[in-house]
């Protein structure tokens, strides 16, 4: 069987690659600190040694489209063509070409709807950032062979918290029960408190710290069930108007387990939203 | 009223760019070519297969002719479009880093919890 050799839960912050390769007066004067933090927290995924990456990830508005938007989708495809044009315009961000292990997707597909969950699947899919972000901070070769899973934290109606937890499990148990020899790093990303649009947003720190402090806990500890029993889909609107995203974290919590307490944990404090990066090794950092 | 047809706007000119340049340039003329022409258009589907129904009200009609993305957010219009375009439109007009993201948040600054519903 295939090995879970790491789960990761990230921010995903678009300007990050522009900040870090921004030079002279361009470059922002946390530009250093946060690259530090992104080449320690790199190396938590380049010593798992993976061989495929599941990246959980959300569509902002990109390919999906409120005329047909899905709740939980998987790419099963040979390649993925990444990053858009208003990305690119706004974020300076590169276009990508990432393979595909698309028999790892079909056997998410299969397996996932065997379990209950009526996934969407997607054969021509173009990512964008929630997943590019993520490649370009953990895996900057982008060299390794990925399945997208994609999450709507953004389209209303959305899935209920819990449902994004049971879909981490099922992930889990799927890519432990995946035949081959294979070394298979999770890594998803959300937000933590975030405002985009509305009143709170680019303010000096993210929109609530507060829910920032409780939420890098519950993550750390592996508190699903305190994380659980506070997050509504009602209460995540307090917390800034684009904090749904918590929900791609909760995924990861999901995949992680009950308990498990994060082996690498930092922050860092911006302004407009803050930075998380959390990476659990299941059998053992070197196992 | 549709929630739905305001970020479908939104959506379509802010996936090409020289959409992005007519909305800045001419809104009035965009609105009402756009709504003629596009509003009906099923973006998947072949162009003779399109829809019969949508319109703009003239609320939304006027919030988008006239730029008006605190009247957007009041109407329900997905924050995250809304903020992505006019980003494009008009942070070049701001000298200074997040000019125009400070003052959309500013003049965005009497809404209170709840929000609009954006729901659609």
């Amino acid at each position: 069987m295939a090995t879970l050799a790491a789960v990761i839960a990230s921010t995903h912050h678009p300007f990050y690659y522009r900040a870090s390769t921004a030079q002279g007066e361009d470059r922002p004067p946390f530009a250093d600190e946060w690259v530090r933090k992104i080449t320690a927290f790199r190396e938590t995924l380049t010593r798992a040694r993976p061989d495929v990456l599941v990246m959980v990830g959300s569509d902002h508005f990109h390919q999906l489209w409120l005329d047909n938007m899905p709740q939980f989708l998987i790419g099963k495809a040979p390649f993925y063509d990444a990053n858009w044009y208003n990305e690119e315009r706004e974020f300076g961000l590169p276009r990508m070409v990432l393979r595909g292990q698309e028999d790892l997707s079909a056997y998410l597909l299969r397996e996932g709807l065997d379990a209950g969950f009526d996934l969407a699947y997607s054969n021509e899919l173009r990512i964008d950032h929630s997943i590019t972000c993520p490649i370009i901070t953990l895996r900057p070769e982008a060299d390794l062979p990925i399945v997208p899973v994609y999450t709507n934290i953004f389209a209303p109606p959305l899935p209920q918290p819990k449902r994004f937890v049971q879909l981490g499990k099922t992930i889990r148990e799927l890519v432990e029960s995946w035949p081959g020899d294979q070394r298979v790093a999770v890594i998803g990303t959300g937000h933590l408190s975030l405002e985009l649009g509305g009143p709170r947003q680019f303010g000096p720190h993210g929109p609530d710290p507060e829910f920032d402090r409780r939420a890098v806990e519950w993550i750390a500890s592996g508190d699903l069930e305190g994380c659980l029993s506070e997050v509504t889909l009602d209460s995540l609107h307090a917390p800034g108007n684009a904090t749904h995203g918590f929900m791609d974290f909760m995924l990861m919590m999901g995949v992680a387990g009950e308990g498990a307490k994060a082996d690498y944990v930092d922050t860092l404090d911006l302004f407009h939203t803050m930075e998380a990066y959390f990476t659990w090794y299941p059998n053992g950092a070197s196992a | 009223m549709s929630r739905y047809l305001l970020n479908k706007f939104l959506y379509t000119v802010d996936r090409d760019p020289d959409l992005v340049e007519r909305y800045r340039d001419d809104p009035r003329g965009t609105v009402t070519w756009w709504e003629a022409e596009r509003a009906n258009q099923i973006l998947n589907c072949h162009i003779p297969e399109a829809s019969t129904w949508l319109r703009f009200d003239e609320v939304e009609r006027e919030a988008l002719t006239t730029h008006d993305y605190v009247k957007l957010f009041e109407l329900g219009a997905h924050p995250f479009l809304t903020l992505t375009l006019f980003i494009a439109m008009f942070e070049r007009d701001h000298p200074e880093p997040l000019g125009f993201q400070k003052e959309y948040a500013r003049r965005l600054a009497h809404f209170s919890l709840p929000y609009p519903d954006i729901a659609t």
